[in-house]
């Protein structure tokens, strides 16, 4: 299964990433995609001349097509696969296949979101009225997504007997990680205790607003290209090991089991591919939607066993120091989030594996996991990335 | 957070629900049942799969030409819920409790559990629950559920 992904002449490497503005930008979406853009290049000492690759949604209906009509690119290959939050991990196995068939040679990688400036982001209400969920699960107006995700938290604690203030260490160890980071929203805010978490708005049970990610302007941008490129290049190359993906749902029904998420099949083809296991991880990117999502995806990264993540993240297991280097940036919850993280978490895992984490950095870091789940824990996408060896 | 009064408690009518979209050639069996409150689920005659919400095909066998929708309790137990307390629609009082709950029949469905916070022990997964029934403008009624030990 590794073959695919690692003999010698096809190997893929990340050779370029960054953060376009974060926060509250006042700035369109299509400007904030030239900065993703621009910096991601930028950092790889590429041109867009050279770009013959492109990857992104949420611009337009055409959004890879717009992309490169607004660039001024006419890529030999492009990607808008939507799946939400895990997207750009999808598009990251998909552009590592690209360009191991030689289909593409630079592509490049972008989301952005104006979404708080603009007040574009909705509480429910977001079903088109002809797709049967707009008939049999709109009505009872559930939150969209986060009901889904209160109810898979309502069941595993129901299930494996934790508590909200077990789970609240998810949002707490976040927020500690993002004191470290100074493009964190958070940065300078002061730690979080249990019951800033647990009696923070209650706003869909068990979930409270503490429970819940930032709602931010944001996006980035990474740049793929094959190792033999870039070794020639700007910075250390971050290669592409591994990846797997599972796709579960659009209903909040589909799913038998709300404590048992897709990811788990994701993570296993992402490892296998990669022939590691979560021993050999040395820092962890996943996202954080809410703290039970970040839980969820522990457990399907291997690091502890079904129903033992509220256990195994507490004494400080997961925040700056613990055993485990986990959201480094201060997360979805407390760094940033533009509505479809999931390009993020690939922007930190590269600074981490190329020693550029500062006051964060991971020591020593050589293998990374960036994780990806959309919607209502519908898509998981997985990547292994690692230092070139 | 909206604090609008407790739902009225009288049978049926405890919310008014928004806009259900109008049923297309798939779910009008299953909407013109519930005007006469018949709740029903989609059935394949060849391979015997219940499943619900009605589709084009049987997602066990692929058949498009064996569905049926018959009649379902409805009733069935507490698979997992939410209390939501911020309404995504300004005409909802909260709190309000949306739930899945797995119908006897099989099929999970998404529900309303009406009261939304009965008594101090409000509700737990696994609570068994009955179908009741919340009448649209347009002469369909909406299923939801009660407490199957007060109803």
């Amino acid at each position: 299964m590794s073959a695919a992904v690692s003999s010698a002449a096809q190997r893929v490497a990340i050779v370029g990433a960054a953060e376009c503005d974060l926060g509250v930008t006042d700035k369109s979406i299509l400007t904030l995609q030239s900065q993703a853009v621009t910096r991601a290049l930028a950092d790889a000492g590429l041109t867009l001349a050279e770009v013959d690759g492109i990857a992104t949604n949420n611009i337009s209906r055409f959004s890879a097509t717009q992309l490169a009509d607004y660039l001024g690119v006419v890529p030999t290959w492009t990607d808008s696969t939507f799946s939400g939050g895990s997207a750009f991990e999808m598009y990251l196995a998909r552009a590592t296949q690209a360009i191991q068939a030689r289909q593409a040679s630079v592509v490049v990688i972008s989301f952005a979101s104006n979404q708080r400036s603009a007040r574009s982001r909705k509480l429910g209400g977001v079903h088109e009225p002809w797709i049967p969920e707009a008939q049999f699960e709109e009505p009872y107006d559930m939150l969209y997504p986060l009901s889904y995700y209160a109810m898979a938290a309502q069941r595993y604690l129901h299930r494996y007997g934790g508590t909200r203030e077990q789970l609240a260490e998810v949002a707490i160890a976040a927020r500690e990680w993002a004191l470290l980071n100074p493009k964190a929203f958070r940065y300078g805010k002061g730690s979080l205790s249990v019951s800033d978490v647990v009696d923070s708005t209650m706003i869909s049970s068990p979930l409270t607003a503490g429970d819940c990610c930032l709602v931010t302007d944001g996006g980035g941008a990474v740049v793929v290209t094959s190792m033999e490129r870039a070794r020639d290049l700007a910075k250390k190359p971050v290669e592409v090991l591994g990846y797997g993906e599972r796709t579960t749902n659009t209903s909040f029904t589909a799913v038998a089991d709300l404590s048992v998420p897709g990811a788990r099949g994701a993570v296993q083809d992402a490892y296998a591919r990669a022939g590691i296991t979560a021993a050999d991880v040395d820092v962890v990117e996943v996202y954080d939607s809410f703290t039970i999502t970040a839980a969820l995806s522990l457990e399907a990264l291997g690091f502890c066993a079904e129903g033992e993540a509220l256990s195994y993240i507490q004494d400080g297991r997961i925040r700056p120091g613990g055993e485990l280097p986990f959201n480094t940036n201060g997360g979805g919850l407390s760094y940033c989030h533009p509505g479809q993280y999931g390009i993020l978490l690939m922007v930190e895992a590269v600074r981490q594996l190329r020693g550029e984490g500062g006051a964060r950095q991971v020591k020593d870091a050589e293998i990374a996991v960036a994780h990806g789940t959309g919607g209502i824990l519908s898509t998981h996408a997985t990547v292994v990335l690692g230092v070139d060896r | 957070m909206n604090a609008g009064p407790m739902n009225a408690e009288t049978a049926g009518t405890a919310w008014v629900p928004g806009t259900v979209p109008a049923a297309d050639e798939n779910s009008a069996p299953f909407w013109d049942a519930t005007r006469e409150r018949r709740f029903t689920v989609q059935s394949c005659t060849d391979c015997g799969a219940v499943q619900h919400p009605p589709k084009a095909l049987c997602t066990s066998c692929g058949s498009m030409e064996h569905l049926t929708q018959v009649d379902a309790s409805g009733a069935g137990v507490v698979d997992t819920f939410t209390v939501v307390h911020r309404a995504p629609r300004p005409e909802l009082s909260v709190p309000y409790t949306v739930a899945r709950v797995r119908l006897d029949e099989g099929p999970v469905v998404l529900t309303r559990l009406e009261p939304a916070e009965p008594g101090e022990r409000g509700w737990q997964i696994g609570d068994a629950v009955t179908l009741d029934w919340v009448d649209l403008k347009d002469g369909r009624s909406l299923p939801y559920h009660r407490s199957a030990a007060t109803h």
